[in-house]
């Protein structure tokens, strides 16, 4: 445990209860029409024919615009920006474990491949045993 | 607003009937609440990257598929939703906020609104899950798609320019063999074909150049769809149970807001609870561009 004990003088002259010092109702609003704004926009880059950078970049843009509205809803209706500093590090610890997880999976699948393709080359029936040879 | 007692004492009573012997004051009980709960809310993330790692690997590998695969579902209806939970997750914003300020009637306005979204997202969800499953839209064995994607020579030219071929009405596997009759063979030179190259060849599944034809029998050229549909039902599945769960908790914290137990300045299940259900929205945000945005 981590956290500071707090001491009676320090928080008296709060309600215990309202020391997380919330979002006004004013900033919970401007997130959530941010929010709806970066869907519409989400959806909307897979109609415009010139924001089409091909399969790549298009999941990057998507993921980018997705991470945004996490960190949006993170910050402001999870008040973490308003929250202990523990609270950012239990999510981006969590957030890095995740990736590194993924990554390596990822980059380990990539890796693999060839290997897999020539033992499906051998017998195609093996990865699909539909398919028969007429 | 300050209901302590001078420094040092013990705190009002209003809030010693929650605070537990190991804490010092109502504060420090709060805040080990929300750490806790954090750290249940990691568990939780790393549950799901579970299933993203899943959906990682074979998009890296099988881009084919889920360009494919991914005009099956309702873009409009995933907007929808997401709309829908991102509206839910600030009505429960809202709640806390009026929690904090023990102002019990918007509070319980909340989490009705916050509750009706969440029956909202699940209706939509059904409504989308039957067509899948009337449409032979499943996982593994489940999948025998009465219909070429819908849409999908229409998508195809809408996002590409190209010319729309023929209504997908003959039978499969003249597209495969000799073409015999001339609408076939104006299919297949019209056949047009993907943005995506595979990554990984399946044994003859796709066309030499790499490129995927949009032909007549699709499921010939594009093997495996039915993985798509393995990982949409487990990740819109496992989200969808946790929306249910959270469903139940919020008609908890309504039934407790009601009871008055929120009246006196205590609320720490609802700010745990509205940690969830902010979770669950997340989710839904990185969920919905990877399953229905493909492009």
């Amino acid at each position: 445990m981590t956290n500071v004990t707090p001491t009676a003088t320090t928080h008296a002259t709060h309600s215990p209860e309202h020391a997380a010092h919330p979002p006004p109702l004013g900033v919970l609003a401007a997130t959530l029409a941010a929010l709806l704004l970066l869907t519409f926009i989400t959806v909307g880059v897979t109609r415009v024919a010139w924001l089409d950078l091909g399969p790549t970049g298009n999941l990057w843009i998507a993921l980018v615009i997705a991470t945004v509205k996490g960190t949006l809803v993170v910050l402001y209706f999870m008040h973490v920006r308003y929250d202990k500093p523990v609270i950012g590090l239990i999510l981006i610890t969590t957030l890095v474990l995740a990736l590194v997880f993924i990554g390596l999976t990822l980059t380990d699948s990539v890796q693999y491949q060839d290997t897999i393709q020539a033992w499906r080359a051998e017998d195609p029936t093996r990865y699909a045993p539909d398919l028969q040879q007429p | 607003m300050s209901t302590l007692k001078p420094t040092g004492q013990p705190p009002a009573a209003e809030h010693s009937a929650h605070l537990q012997h190991q804490f010092d004051n109502p504060r420090q009980q709060f805040d080990a609440a929300v750490q806790g709960m954090w750290l249940f809310l990691a568990t939780e993330i790393l549950l799901f990257a579970g299933l993203f790692c899943v959906y990682a690997v074979y998009r890296a590998n099988h881009p084919e598929i889920f360009y494919y695969a991914h005009v099956y579902l309702s873009k409009p209806l995933g907007a929808l939703n997401t709309a829908i939970l991102l509206c839910s997750s600030f009505t429960m914003a809202t709640g806390v906020w009026a929690a904090q300020r023990r102002r019990q009637k918007l509070l319980a306005a909340m989490l009705v609104l916050t509750f009706l979204g969440a029956c909202g997202f699940l209706t939509v969800k059904y409504a989308e899950y039957k067509h899948k499953w009337e449409e032979g839209l499943g996982w593994g064995q489940h999948y025998h798609p009465k219909h070429i994607a819908p849409g999908f020579a229409a998508h195809e030219a809408e996002e590409h320019g190209r010319s729309l071929p023929s209504p997908a009405s003959a039978p499969a596997s003249a597209a495969t063999s000799a073409p015999a009759s001339a609408p076939t063979a104006t299919l297949a030179t019209d056949a047009v074909s993907l943005a995506f190259e595979p990554r990984s060849l399946g044994p003859q599944g796709l066309a030499p150049s790499g490129r995927v034809p949009a032909q007549l029998n699709p499921e010939q050229e594009v093997r495996n769809v039915q993985t798509f549909f393995a990982i949409y039902f487990a990740l819109t599945g496992l989200h969808g149970v946790h929306v249910i769960a959270g469903m139940a908790v919020i008609l908890w914290l309504l039934a407790r807001t009601l009871l008055g137990h929120f009246a006196a300045g205590y609320y720490t299940p609802v700010e745990l609870g509205g940690l969830y259900w902010h979770l669950v929205d997340i989710i839904w945000i990185y969920l919905f561009p990877l399953l229905y945005l493909i492009h």
